[in-house]
Order: C-alpha cells, then structure tokens, then sequence
C-alpha cells in the first residue's frame, strides 16, 4: 500500500494563524495566564507548544512555562503498530500540581494518544485542569475526547492520513492530505 | 535504528547502534525512577520470570523491580543451586516456562552458553543475567550507562578495570562494550588472574596498579571472590591489598575527578579503601539505580521492541 499525497490543506500562514487565535481563546477562557503552563506531545506537539507559549507572552507580556512530554510508555497500541516507537525523555522541569496545563498535539483523530498524554500527566502529579489545544481535529474518535482549541476542523476518511509538517522537525510549515491507495 | 534482537545474551554480539538505544531508552526509565510515581503501565499483564542457577540477591532483586517498574509481573522460579544442569533439563524448564505463560526469562547460570541454549529452545526473550565466566551483559550495560552519566561520553575515556580478570563477566562484557562505543580500556591483574592472550580482547595490560591508573578517567574495581583465594590465584588477601587494594594515594596518579566505580558488594578494605568507597568519586549506590533503569530499557525493548520511525504513528 502506498501513501499518495492528495492536496496542501494549510501553509504557514494559516498555521500561523491558527495558533494566534488559539492563544487568544487561552487567554480569553482562563482570564490571564495565571497558573498556565503549555504542554506539547513529543514529536510535532512539542514545536506547537511553544509556539503558543511564545504568543502567550507576545501579547500578555508573562513569562509561560512549557514541557515535553512522551508518552510511549502509556500507549495501548504498541502490541498493533508495526515498528515499535522508541522511548523519548518527557522534558517538564516544574511540578504540574495545581497548574492549568494546556496540552498540545498536531493533529487529534482516536483520541488514544491523549488518553495515554492524559494518564502520563496524572503520574506526574495533580494539575488544577487539563486543556487540550490542537492544530487540526480530522474526527473518527474511538474514545471520549475533545479538544478545548482547535487550529482546523478537517473531517477525513480512514484511508486518508493528515500529514503535518513543521520547520522545527521537518524543515518547513505545512499541512497535506495523503491517502492510501492500492492493495491493502 | 529498529530493536530486531529477541534476546540479550551478551555485548559480543550487539552493534555500537544496539548499545547506543539501550542505553538511551534507559536515560528515559531513570526520570522515571525519580518521580514521585515510579511505573509506567507500558508491560503491563506481561511475566517476567527470574531463573537463577547461581544465588544471587542484587542481580535478581533488581531485575524484579525492573519488572514491577513498568507494571509486569516479576516472579522467580526456584531452581536447585547445586544441580548441575545440562541441556535436557534446562529444556524441561523452558517448557515449563511457556506452560506459564512467560514473555520474557532472565537466567543466570553456572555454565558459559547457557543462556543461549535457553534462547534456542523458547521462542520467547532471554535475558543473560550472568552465564558462567562468559558475559554479564546487564552489569556491563549500567557501568556503561554510569560512565556516560558521569563523564557524559564513552568515547575516548580511559577505562582501567581492576582485579579478577580471569574469572570475570562482568570484566568481559565491559571489555566487549566499552570497545564498541571507543573507549580505551585497560585491565590491572596479577598474571594469575588475567585470561590466556588477554591482549586479544583489545585492552591494554597492566600488571602493577600505580601505572595502570595513570590518567584514567574511571576505575572500575571487581569484586575479588574470596573462595579463590584457597585455589592458589593469589597468596593472601592481605597481599593482594598491598598491590591492588585502591587507596587515597592511587586517585593523585588518575585524572583529577576519576570515577570509581565497583558492581557491588563491596569488599570493604580490599578491592577498595572505605574512605575511598565512601568519596564522592564513589559511584557505587548510583550504579544500583542505574541497574534498575537499565533493565528497564532492556525488559522493554525486548518484550516491546523499539524504533526511530516516528512519522508513522499518530
């Protein structure tokens, strides 16, 4: 089966944009920015979240607190997927207890991968809330999750797979629609 | 770099990549280790059993926790240690373990290849936990892991490892390790306790200990068996002190802020001094943290497999 690419869904400036008005609900929701701190899932979570967080203190002037999180060890598919990921450092150098954690993926589709950020954070201590912010939303969700932000809703098919690129781990900023095709 | 190994028997056999992952994954189970939660659900509902031919309390104790660490289950079968165990036998064990409902199985045996011949006979990971005077992978893994804490890079460290050469794993395995990853390794010994053709390990040999230590940047002090004291390999532990018991005056010889490192239990006054193992250049208790992080790494790697290839997984 071969992955083909079906059509640019979101250049940078669109990215750009997405995560400016995101900062802004954050800041509009929560009132300020106090106790907030910016959460991304390694890999293309984590380049989001600081993102956010430098526009946080772009327009707040605040200084925001932002970690890394891996969340092999809490996956429940590692029994289905192919080639097995290989464990990363979570990176959060503050105690999460009784902060407002915004927490930050590329692209939300099961909703597993959250599940699994959730309980990895839970070990971590015990945060006020939770707050999921993410760049694209392509639906079919197999557990109850939503996201509190989201950059674009784009609904898919399962054949089709959203493919975010980011300068900071690929070289450039863009988001495509790829799709399976032939003999599975 | 994909993890393909269904077992670990020994670091002869593993590539600088291999090690190199093992010793990354780890680096992520010690944060583990020191959080207020120290597990992860990540081999949960998974055996690990421990199968022990020779006592031991710290190898076995630590893999146990490994095991618990990332939510498997740890359980030890209980082997006669004075049986001598031969092939048929061993392969009844191995049924048994599959009867159990095993996935993986940390031996330690008496016999050189012992934990391969286990590993053709299941088709489920293996764990070398010390076979015979062959290979003690893990404790070779975490003294690795140790030095790359401590002086942040193998490459290019002078390594001198001190004592029973000749009837050591652990000697072997680090040798076979620390070489991969370039280190320059050296061995201090008595004749008596050195291999035939030691060299071809690629180590330099050094027979009296001021000159070995000269510049190293880490010590690592085997534990010297007392029993082999009766068969002749050296005259008397006070002898043996005298010329290779490391003491405050040896560290002036070595690099500023040498390592001293020891895989326990120490010998109190004889491989080491206790104002020495008791030094800040004393890493000895962070090797048994390190123990448990490292086969951590392994038990996951092993029963779980790992990869680089992360654009695929969303």
């Amino acid at each position: 089966m071969e992955l083909k690419e079906k059509k640019e869904l979101i250049d940078q400036d669109g990215i750009r944009r997405a995560l400016t008005r995101i900062s802004h609900e954050i800041i509009e929701k929560n009132e300020g920015l106090d106790d907030i701190v910016v959460i991304g899932i390694r890999t293309r979570g984590v380049p989001l979240a600081n993102r956010i967080a430098a526009k946080l203190q772009e327009i707040e002037g605040e200084e925001v607190k932002t970690g890394t999180l891996d969340i092999t060890l809490y996956r429940d598919d590692l029994t289905t997927i192919a080639n097995q990921p290989i464990v990363h450092q979570t990176k959060i150098p503050f105690d999460i207890t009784d902060k407002k954690i915004i927490l930050v993926d590329d692209v939300l589709y099961t909703g597993r991968t959250v599940r699994s950020a959730l309980d990895a954070l839970m070990d971590l201590g015990r945060p006020q809330n939770i707050q999921l912010a993410i760049l694209i939303d392509r639906g079919h969700r197999e557990l109850p999750i939503r996201a509190d932000y989201v950059g674009k809703n784009l609904p898919t098919s399962k054949q089709e797979v959203i493919s975010v690129d980011l300068e900071e781990v690929d070289g450039e900023d863009l988001v495509t629609l790829k799709e399976y095709v032939g003999k599975n | 770099m994909v993890w393909e190994r269904r077992s670990l028997l020994g670091l002869e056999e593993l590539s600088k990549d291999e090690i190199e992952l093992i010793l990354e994954t780890a680096k992520s189970m010690k944060d583990v280790l020191a959080r207020p939660i120290k597990k992860v659900p990540t081999l949960q509902g998974k055996l690990v059993v421990n199968l022990f031919y020779e006592p031991s309390t710290r190898t076995s104790s630590s893999f146990s926790l490994a095991a618990k660490r990332l939510s498997a289950d740890s359980m030890g079968l209980s082997v006669k240690k004075s049986s001598v165990v031969k092939g048929e036998s061993l392969l009844d064990t191995a049924k048994t373990l599959q009867a159990l409902g095993a996935d993986a199985v940390v031996i330690r045996h008496g016999i050189p290849g012992a934990a391969k011949l286990l590993a053709e006979e299941i088709n489920i990971p293996v764990l070398n936990a010390g076979d015979g005077v062959h290979e003690h992978p893990t404790q070779a893994l975490l003294d690795m892991y140790t030095i790359m804490e401590k002086r942040d890079k193998i490459a290019g460290q002078k390594i001198a490892i001190v004592g029973d050469i000749k009837h050591s794993r652990v000697a072997r395995s680090n040798i076979w390790g620390l070489n991969k990853l370039g280190a320059e390794v050296r061995v201090i010994a008595p004749k008596t306790l050195l291999p035939v053709e030691v060299e071809r390990l690629g180590v330099e040999v050094y027979t009296d200990l001021e000159e070995g230590v000269k510049d190293v940047d880490v010590i690592n002090l085997l534990r010297i068996q007392r029993e082999r004291q009766d068969k002749g390999f050296f005259p008397t532990i006070r002898e043996y002190v005298k010329f290779y018991g490391l003491r405050k005056e040896h560290l002036e010889l070595a690099r500023d802020n040498v390592t001293l490192m020891h895989p326990g239990p120490i010998n109190r006054g004889i491989e080491i001094s206790a104002e020495l193992a008791d030094s800040n250049q004393a890493v000895i208790e962070e090797q048994v943290t390190n123990g448990v992080a490292v086969r951590m790494a392994l038990l996951y790697l092993l029963i779980r497999g790992g990869s680089k290839d992360e654009k695929a997984i969303t």
